[in-house]
């Protein structure tokens, strides 16, 4: 019963078929059943999910006016601001802050009448590819619990694909809601860069960051993406454009679509069966009519490498504020100030966070700030510039979106590196600033799952998300659920 | 003043709080004197995943200050952090802006003894303010206290070429910078609130060998509080590198700049430890922010309403008032309405010296003593005008019309009335005044010796007996001139 979609949950509730109350207290209890294995929350909010919902019944049954998502149980990566609930970003320096605000799309999933269920795991501030790098917990992939489930926004995917939740929100920085979306086999999108607000998303890397929706379909991720996308005047990156009514026309195919396939996209490190699963999707939107034009992006080589400068450049300046002065952990004993914040910050951040604060701090410094920084703008601008000659060929660009099925728990922890390139083919879609998603299509012969990844113009949501939906209606991928 | 053995060369970095409602990025009140910690948001405080949004208001008051201190307003501009850790900078970075300031190249003009000179400006540009602390500064070992009121206030940051070559320069340069300000209400610039803020840099140039001018090193003076102690701060550290280069030598670029702290009670400037390297403020552009272009039509409408700046208003003081350069220094360094109601009186009275006597002296003390602004000042320009019109009718002396003056004020009535209510009746009849001249020559028969014998002051003895007879009443030049002739025929 937890594996249908919102969709279908909204016309089930509309139809009295079912109560938000007794949906939530079923999700509720997939949680209690599952999570234990699947470690995708950090916490749940089982008393105020439930009053939630019974308010929603109430309102429903007096005849008003409910919103878009009226009822329906959704989780939030732990990177957004809930007020009056803990926030802690996947780590120990903000332990017990609670913040008193809620993000935007907190609110606007508020107004659209929204069940929050709790907060999802994450990799520390963002950072990670695989959901390790939590001070909390490690979340387990539910198609095989040996693995990892992709990151950084690993929990919300864990939680879609277990079935814990139909809907949860994610962020996207270099891939982390695309990657994680493949691996467990569930849709994940980022939208374009201004598309929807980060007031309140805590910040990781700013001209980066993006907060995107996960779900079993692409209908239900319209249905979300509707409800948080928008204009708002405390976001001032935030793009003032209309929000165009994406489930209106998501039944519609794109036809004429002409397809870019990158041969960057195809090189060295893509594993066989992976790339064997996208080329059975390519055939499939041939066979829709569709033409695949072969493009090049011959800026990608070095798109991990601008990722890494940019991000934790940005990255270095928004963890400064953490420093035990005014909020969240403070070291036990120090003997100054200086002190204070560095045994503050050494205590309770962690590896991979103190690597990302590190490196960002170097790119910047006075000496090598022109070597890398402003070298690594060049290169965004060129890695952009690559697109938009590209776009002016083809519709929409497909590949995979991770160069492997998902890797074991451990596997890749002893060499950072090797775990920055998990997001070699997610990566550029970031620095360009463009719209993505990843949709499953199909599973190695291990049972685990690949991800289709599709990327369009800036906002050109409405299409991709039509292209998308063109290649459900011909597949069942998105039906599976993992046995748990 | 004696010739100094050197010259000195000063350029000061001033930071004056705008006069917006609101913070630079948040809607926080900007109002000073609350409670501390009470105007805060999540976004001042930098609590985590807020994001800030710019105060369209301060970048007009910034650009109208820009464009009033004669700078080039870029079109396009951005904003950039600067990263550093301190406790009352809450995301221990500033946003602030670093290579595409919104201005630069202007001038200040200012006074000095040799004319009107112009103060080049290097830039002006906007940055946030960061908290206030509160050290225990007994040493008692207490903690710090940090108050977030003042982090996020728009500060506009204005560096001034080093162009300043003396102690009363600098004063000058930032009275006329304050007078400016105020008149267009784009800073209070009180250096008691810290509104106005202001350090020094400073160094010397002394001759050394065959014509060749060397360079002590440069220090940049802070604490700072008052105009006055920016005056002799510049005096005594100028002095002090000197007496420095006699015994070390050192010059500029030899040694790193470093920082000292002015001791106003002492009167001594205290070196702080030289730091071999600046601070690496890492500056990037703020990826939370948009990049500003200047809409032409928008700056055209600021340039129209900053209507006419005091150096402008010197000039036209003197020109259409025949004033001299002081004169018109002392109305203009009072304010727009101070110089509204300077010449609402001439045009009355059509004296204009008389109206900046007037002005300049007795009601100026009025003001001060009164602790008023013109606009508070209970007299009508029209009443000041009569006073004057009717002074120079009666030939009532400065003394007896400053009696009338305070009549004016004590009832509210007009001067002729003021002038009948205190019984004063001119003695104008130059027969009555020739008689009383010589009644007082008669019995001053010393004083009119000793003027004989060459000793001219003496008269004064015998002008004071007649203007004691006369009770006050008689026109003074008129008196001399009837004296001075009478003397001649003695």
């Amino acid at each position: 019963m937890s594996e249908r979609t919102a969709v279908e949950y909204l016309t089930l509730l509309d139809r009295g078929e079912l109560t938000s109350e007794s949906l939530t207290e079923q999700f509720l209890q997939t949680i209690r059943n599952r999570d234990p294995k699947v470690q995708a929350f950090l916490h749940v909010d089982e008393s105020g999910a439930l009053e939630q919902a019974r308010l929603v019944d109430m309102r429903r049954k007096r005849g008003e006016p409910l919103g878009t998502l009226a009822g329906i149980p959704i989780a939030i990566k732990d990177v957004l601001c809930t007020a009056g609930q803990r926030t802690t970003c996947g780590s120990k320096i903000l332990q017990n802050f609670v913040p008193p605000y809620d993000a935007h799309v907190i609110t606007r999933l508020k107004q659209a009448d929204a069940v929050i269920l709790g907060k999802t795991n994450l990799d520390e501030f963002a950072m990670g590819s695989s959901t390790e790098n939590s001070a909390y917990q490690v979340t387990r992939n539910p198609w095989n619990l040996e693995r990892i489930p992709g990151g950084s926004s690993g929990g919300s995917a864990a939680a879609v694909a277990a079935c814990e939740v139909p809907l949860a929100l994610g962020s996207d920085t270099g891939g982390s809601v695309r990657q994680p979306a493949s691996l467990c086999g569930v849709a994940g999108m980022k939208p374009t860069y201004g598309r929807v607000s980060r007031f309140g998303l805590i910040a990781y890397a700013s001209s980066l960051d993006q907060i995107g929706p996960f779900a079993h379909t692409v209908t239900d991720l319209a249905l979300l993406l509707e409800a948080i996308a928008g204009h708002d005047p405390r976001d001032s990156t935030s793009v003032d454009k209309a929000v165009p009514p994406y489930r209106q026309t998501i039944e519609q195919p794109v036809r004429p679509l002409r397809i870019g396939v990158a041969k960057e996209h195809f090189g060295k490190g893509l594993d066989a069966e992976v790339e064997q699963s996208i080329r059975a999707a390519l055939k499939i939107y041939e066979q829709l009519g569709a033409t695949l034009k072969p493009i090049s992006l011959p800026t990608s080589p070095f798109a991990v490498a601008a990722y890494y400068v940019v991000a934790t450049a940005e990255a270095s300046s928004n963890l400064a504020r953490y420093d035990g002065v005014h909020y969240g952990y403070r070291a036990a004993s120090f003997e100054n100030l200086i002190d204070m914040v560095c045994r503050t910050r050494g205590e309770a951040f962690g590896q991979e966070v103190k690597r990302r604060i590190m490196l960002g701090t170097y790119v910047l410094s006075s000496g090598y700030k022109d070597a890398y920084y402003v070298k690594a703008l060049e290169v965004r601008r060129l890695i952009k510039e690559d697109f938009d000659r590209a776009f002016t060929e083809c519709d929409v660009i497909m590949g995979p979106t991770s160069p492997t099925a998902a890797f074991r728990v451990g596997e890749r922890t002893a060499d950072p590196l090797a775990m920055y390139l998990s997001d070699i083919y997610t990566i550029s879609c970031n620095l360009a600033g463009l719209p993505g998603i990843s949709i499953p299509c199909g599973f190695t012969k291990d049972g685990l799952p690949i991800g289709l990844q599709i990327l369009a113009p800036p906002f050109e949501e409405e299409k991709l998300l039509r292209v998308c939906r063109m290649y459900e209606q011909e597949t069942d991928w998105h039906t599976k659920r993992p046995k748990l | 003043m004696p010739d100094l053995p050197y010259r000195i060369v000063i350029g000061l970095e001033v930071h004056v709080q705008l006069l917006t409602q609101t913070k630079l990025f948040c809607g926080c009140s900007t109002q000073f004197g609350l409670p501390p910690n009470s105007a805060t948001c999540p976004v001042c405080t930098g609590m985590p995943g807020v994001l800030p949004v710019m105060n369209r208001h301060a970048l007009e008051l910034a650009v109208k200050a820009a464009l009033a201190l004669n700078c080039q307003i870029a079109s396009f501009t951005k904003w950039d952090r600067k990263n550093y850790y301190y406790p009352d900078l809450p995301k221990n970075y500033q946003i602030s802006q670093y290579d595409l300031p919104f201005s630069r190249e202007g001038w200040l003009e200012i006074e000095t003894s040799a004319g009107p000179k112009r103060i080049g400006i290097i830039r002006v540009h906007l940055e946030e303010d960061a908290g206030k602390m509160l050290h225990d500064e007994q040493g008692g070992g207490r903690e710090s206290l940090v108050d977030l009121n003042r982090t996020g206030t728009p500060l506009l940051e204005i560096v001034s070429k080093p162009e300043l070559a003396s102690p009363e320069e600098a004063k000058a340069y930032l009275e006329e910078l304050r007078l400016l300000l105020r008149e267009l209400e784009i800073s209070d610039c009180e250096m008691q609130e810290g509104s106005l803020r202001c350090d020094a840099n400073i160094n010397i140039h002394l001759p050394q060998g065959e014509g060749q001018l060397v360079a002590t090193p440069i220090i940049e003076v802070k604490n700072l509080n008052s105009f006055r102690a920016v005056e002799r701060a510049m005096k005594y550290e100028a002095q002090r590198q000197y007496e420095e280069f006699q015994r070390t030598g050192k010059k500029l670029g030899e040694v790193a700049k470093a920082t000292a702290g002015w001791d106003d009670a002492r009167g001594v400037t205290v070196i702080q430890r030289r730091k071999e390297e600046a601070a690496d403020y890492r500056y990037f552009p703020e990826p939370d922010l948009v990049p500003v272009t200047v809409d032409p039509a928008w700056l055209e409408r600021i340039r129209a309403g900053l209507g006419e700046l005091p150096a402008a208003q010197r000039q036209r003081l003197q020109k259409q008032y025949a004033l001299s350069a002081y004169d018109a220094d002392v109305i203009t360094g009072q304010g727009r309405a101070f110089v509204r109601y300077f010449e609402e009186v001439a045009g009355r009275c059509q004296d204009p010296k008389e109206a900046c006597n007037w002005l300049s002296n007795e009601i100026l003390q009025m003001l001060n003593e009164r602790k008023i602004a013109i606009q508070a000042f209970p007299l009508a320009a029209e009443a000041l005008a009569e006073l004057i019109r009717e002074t120079k009718a009666t030939g009532l002396n400065k003394q007896r019309a400053r009696e009338v003056l305070a009549r004016m004020l004590e009832t509210g009535s007009p001067a002729k009335q003021a002038i009948h209510d205190l019984g004063f009746k001119v003695v104008a009849d130059e027969g009555q005044l020739v008689e009383i001249v010589r009644r007082a020559m008669a019995a001053n028969p010393k004083a009119v010796a000793d003027y004989k014998k060459g000793k001219t002051k003496a008269a004064d003895a015998i002008k004071g007996a007649v203007m004691r007879e006369t009770k006050g009443m008689a026109k003074t030049e008129v008196v001399q001139q009837l004296l001075l002739q009478e003397l001649q025929k003695a």
